[in-house]
């Protein structure tokens, strides 16, 4: 009996430990974040802010990135919600936290000085957090979140292994990367790598060709659904991919890798092609630190059209309207985004900063990156984005393809099928 | 105060702290998961009351009862060779032999390993590519070492191998639980049972069909159940394995109810799915139950 | 008569290598992946795939200090180590008296609700979390200690007292009875004598909720907030970045992670043998 009684004492003390709740100290701000490589960096940073301004930073990191939404979603519903934080979810979630009153409108701030905030970074990089007039979602015009950094996906190709194949410059057209394609199986070598076991990679790729081949304006319409996913250009976006697998480009279980899986095989030169964003660069330097590579874009399949890549904001911070320290928090973000602190993340992990002036101070290799961002476009910029469940039709139709499973035009019926279906929910 | 009342609430209280636990922890967050199946609502913001469609549209959805069928498959190795293997090994360690300890704490290693590292191992293993001519991957390394080329394969990468290969991973990492409670139930038969049965001229077979299994059949009930509800619930390890999934070949309940939750924003068509799964665990399992005490009284 | 006798031993002999073989494959199987681990561990970033041979030509042990310093470990041990005895104790005795109860006692209800307990492990609740973080915040227990502690607790209850409740069905209620007719209470019934008799059954669902306890993540990072709080999952989360993966680091970190736990499995196993040992000449 004695040592249940111990027990019980020991499980009280607890109790009494983990009651107590410290009070929210005035002269502190919260931040939630989802970075684990930039955490080390933030903390620094935020240790300068401290001696600087004498305000204390307090950082936690939740990771991964679903376990973060879900917290964010859970503090909402609970109003607990830190004055910082970041909603990783596509624009018609952000639009349902603004409306729950949780994300501050930061307009005036980055108008203000004649737009001063709002001139010093990249104008791509805010609109992903801006609002339009006549939006979809209602909400009023204005800017609701600063972006942190900026990235671009592009094509990477391994100079070595080319020269292997034969091959000396880039492709610039679709038709040369076949030929490239070709060139590669000859000698033994797999052509393509990209994470395609995240979905998301997938849509960029796909993305990057359906603008090229038809235009933002088709595209959107599709979304709006005035025109169908049988529409012969949607056939050609899908017809990418069959040719890819045809000419057996893509690399071996192309279709569950994930990216860092991807990365590797790449840093590994185990694939001539990779598709990837600005931070791979810091991982092939860990990985490889003599792989001889080379950044380009997508090779287009319309050469009259560009090849417009998904750019812009890689990682935003909303302010907590209902957030005490509401000002505070605005500073230390709009501190962030400063020139000498975007050259500091910038060196840690390898992302473009959001500075227009801190892009002079980058690493040589994230140049070409960095120009990429000039035709690029971001999903978070659409006036209309496309529904869930279409979009997830789309994105396995196409593996399915890479597969071998299925061909260009089931895919399309398929997905024009559940858009059918997802039109006639948003009717009633 | 005396008399049957008061005995039967004396006995109540035995189990009053795990029911107060058990209502404020699992109770009211099923209510609040029921009324969500109910709603339509992406997690944030008005939430819209649509009545029994997500369950209708559930019907409707066939990737969900491929998920179902494909948690299914999972789960039927590891009823059968999962557990066969677990009962072996059980078997082969009850016995005096020497480093019975070591085997004891070896298999107990994958269900601790991370899944980080199981997925990763496991990947390298059953990688289906080459470099340089040379297969990346160690299962086809060692088919072509063997002289067995035209076996080499995507293992992975085929729907066709993809299910069986992570049925193999996942009851390899869960025969250590199987191997443990069987063990654990094998050491609590009293040994004068087998002294009889010896005694008697019984061989191994007989002892084995008329002592032992009668007296484990409640211990294997037990790991019965627990093995469907753990393989039916696997997840991470497929998550590890083929990410987002091999299309739609690798999906089981809980990564269709993941997407729902946040790669579709359909919290109220998750919370149906959740509900649906598990009454049809829940129906399972009652067989199970009933069907064990039906042999144990015969 | 000879003849027949070497048959017999050499039958037991070759049944018994046998039985050696099959454990040994099985254990290259599992021991393999450990072995793999600690390799990796000692090896760098630029190595770790690239270099084929078995052993490493050196021993990069500074990726544990590494691991140790970067990763906040003695925070998180700390932590860690705290959680699992807690809730493991809390488990033992709620789950035990439970099971105890639901098995020897009589009260009405009885089947009923232990037939809810085992539903409950049945359905998955990942849609819960948002309810149940909406309502620990209004007991004012998220982001404490306790809160996390209750929460665990629940969830491996359900499976621990099915598990006892069949391991004590199973046993022969004599000795109890004769507590009883000695006059001990019910308490101490369940306390002097089922509990020492299920030794073996106790034991498995202390490895069983221990692991469960020292690997858990989701409800930590949901149910907390400060890092002097966290768990162990959450100090390898820091070099299984979003972009960067320092694979011989993390792999450290794991094979510290697995240590522990290995060690309390060690140990369990030798209580069950003690228990046993004396178990079987009861009568």
């Amino acid at each position: 009996m004695k040592s249940v009684a111990g027990l019980l004492c020991c499980l009280l003390l607890i109790a009494a430990a983990g009651c107590s709740r410290p009070a929210k100290p005035a002269n502190q701000i919260e931040v939630w974040h989802w970075m684990t490589d930039r955490q080390d960096a933030l903390e620094t940073l935020a240790r300068r802010y401290e001696a600087k301004t004498g305000i204390k930073v307090k950082l936690d990191l939740f990771a991964p990135s679903d376990a973060y939404t879900q917290k964010v979603i859970a503090a909402a519903q609970a109003d607990v919600l830190p004055d910082v934080y970041g909603i990783l979810d596509k624009k018609d979630i952000l639009a349902s936290f603004i409306k729950a009153g949780y994300v501050a409108d930061l307009t005036a701030a980055f108008n203000a000085d004649n737009g001063a905030w709002a001139s010093s970074l990249f104008a791509k990089a805010i609109d992903v957090n801006r609002f339009v007039p006549g939006n979809a979602e209602g909400i009023a015009p204005g800017i609701y979140g600063v972006p942190l950094d900026i990235g671009s996906e592009q094509l990477i190709y391994n100079r070595h292994l080319l020269k292997k194949a034969g091959i000396t410059k880039a492709p610039a057209t679709f038709p040369e990367w076949l030929a490239a394609v070709d060139a590669l199986r000859r000698v033994g070598i797999a052509p393509f790598v990209s994470g395609f076991g995240e979905l998301w990679l997938i849509d960029c790729f796909a993305s990057n060709y359906a603008f090229n081949i038809m235009g933002e304006a088709k595209v959107l319409a599709t979304f709006r659904g005035t025109v169908s996913y049988t529409d012969p250009d949607w056939i050609r976006v899908f017809g990418v991919f069959a040719a890819l697998r045809d000419r057996g480009a893509f690399i071996d279980g192309i279709v569950t890798k994930g990216n860092k899986v991807a990365e590797q095989d790449f840093a590994l030169e185990r694939a001539a092609f990779a598709f990837n964003g600005a931070w791979s660069v810091n991982v092939y330097k860990l990985m490889n630190p003599g792989l001889n590579y080379g950044v380009a874009p997508l090779p287009a399949l319309n050469p009259a059209a560009p090849m417009v890549s998904w750019g812009g904001a890689e990682s935003s911070f909303v302010i907590n309207k209902a957030s005490a320290n509401k000002d505070k928090a605005v500073a230390f973000v709009k501190w962030l985004t400063a020139r000498e602190q975007q050259a500091f993340l910038s060196a840690q992990v390898n992302n473009l900063p959001v500075n227009r002036q801190a892009m002079a101070d980058i690493p040589e290799n994230l140049a070409a990156f960095a120009k990429a961002m000039e035709s690029s476009t971001h999903p978070k910029v659409w006036p209309v984005s496309e529904d869930a469940l279409v979009r997830e039709a789309f994105l396995k139709g196409i593996q399915g393809i890479i597969i071998g499973e299925t061909s260009p035009e089931a895919v399309a019926r398929a997905v024009q099928q559940v858009k059918d279906r997802q039109m006639k929910k948003v009717k009633h | 105060m005396t008399g049957r009342p008061w005995d039967s609430f004396k006995n109540f209280l035995f189990i009053a702290p795990a029911v107060t636990i058990f209502s404020v922890f699992y109770i009211y967050p099923f209510i609040e998961l029921l009324r969500l199946s109910l709603l339509q609502w992406p997690g944030i913001g008005p939430q819209i009351f649509v009545g029994l469609q997500n369950f209708r549209e559930l019907i409707d959805d066939k990737v969900w009862w491929d998920s179902m069928g494909h948690a299914g498959y999972i789960t039927l190795i590891a009823l059968t060779f999962q557990n066969a293997l677990a009962f072996a090994l059980a078997l082969a360690c009850d016995r005096e032999i020497r480093l019975k300890r070591f085997y004891r704490l070896v298999f107990f290693i994958p269900p601790v390993l991370s899944e980080v590292v199981v997925g990763m191992i496991w990947n390298w293993t059953l990688n289906g590519g080459t470099q340089d001519g040379r297969q990346i991957g160690f299962l086809n390394y060692c088919l072509v070492q063997s002289g067995l080329p035209n076996l080499v394969h995507g293992w992975l990468s085929d729907p066709k191998t993809v299910l069986p290969c992570i049925a193999i991973v996942h009851a390899w990492k869960g025969f250590g639980w199987g191997f443990i409670l069987l063990l654990a139930g094998l050491q609590t038969i009293d040994r004068q049972l087998y002294e009889a049965a010896r005694v008697d001229g019984a061989g191994s077979w007989r002892t084995f069909w008329h002592v032992t299994l009668p007296m484990m059949l409640p211990v294997i009930t037990v790991v019965v159940i627990l093995t469907i509800l753990g393989s039916m619930q696997v997840f991470v390890l497929i998550l590890s394995l083929v990410n987002q999934g091999l299309v739609y070949h690798t999906d089981v309940p809980v990564t269709r109810i993941l997407v729902s939750m946040t790669g579709t924003n359909q919290f109220g068509y998750a919370c149906a799915q959740a509900v649906i799964f598990g009454a049809i665990l829940i129906a399972v399992s009652f067989v199970l139950l009933k069907v064990s005490n039906i042999i144990k009284r015969a | 008569m000879r003849s027949f006798r070497n048959r017999h031993i050499v039958e037991a002999a070759a049944k018994n290598v046998l039985v050696h073989v099959f454990l040994m494959a099985v254990t290259v199987a599992c021991l393999f992946p450990v072995f793999w681990m600690v390799r990796s561990s000692l090896m760098t970033n630029a190595t770790i795939f690239t270099d084929q041979a078995l052993f490493p030509r050196e021993l990069h042990w500074h990726n544990y200090l590494e691991a140790w310093t970067k990763g906040n470990f003695a925070v998180y041990f700390l932590n860690s180590i705290v959680y699992t005895v807690c809730v493991v104790s809390g488990i033992v005795l709620v789950a035990s008296l439970a099971a105890f109860a639901f098995s020897r006692l009589r009260f009405p209800g009885r089947n009923v609700i232990f037939y809810v307990f085992v539903a409950a492990m049945m359905i998955p609740l990942p849609g819960s979390f948002v309810p149940m973080f909406v309502m620990m915040n209004k007991l004012h227990l998220t982001n404490t200690r306790l809160g996390y502690i209750l929460c665990m607790i629940n969830v491996g209850l359900s499976l621990s007292i099915l598990i006892l409740k069949t391991f004590f069905d199973k046993m022969p209620t004599d000795l109890e009875d004769a507590a009883r007719i000695d006059g001990c209470s019910r308490l101490q019934v369940w306390w002097h004598v089922a509990l020492p008799l299920a030794r073996p059954a106790l034991a498995v669902i202390v490895i069983y909720n221990a692991l469960n306890v020292w690997n858990e993540y989701i409800l930590a990072s949901l149910l907390l907030n400060d890092k002097s709080l966290m768990p162990l999952q959450k100090g390898l989360m820091v070099f299984n970045g979003t972009y960067q993966v320092d694979y011989p680091v993390l792999m450290a970190g794991l094979t510290m992670t697995a240590l522990p736990i290995m060690v309390v499995y060690l140990i369990l196993q030798r209580h069950i043998a003690k228990a046993l040992f004396s178990g079987a000449f009861i009568g």
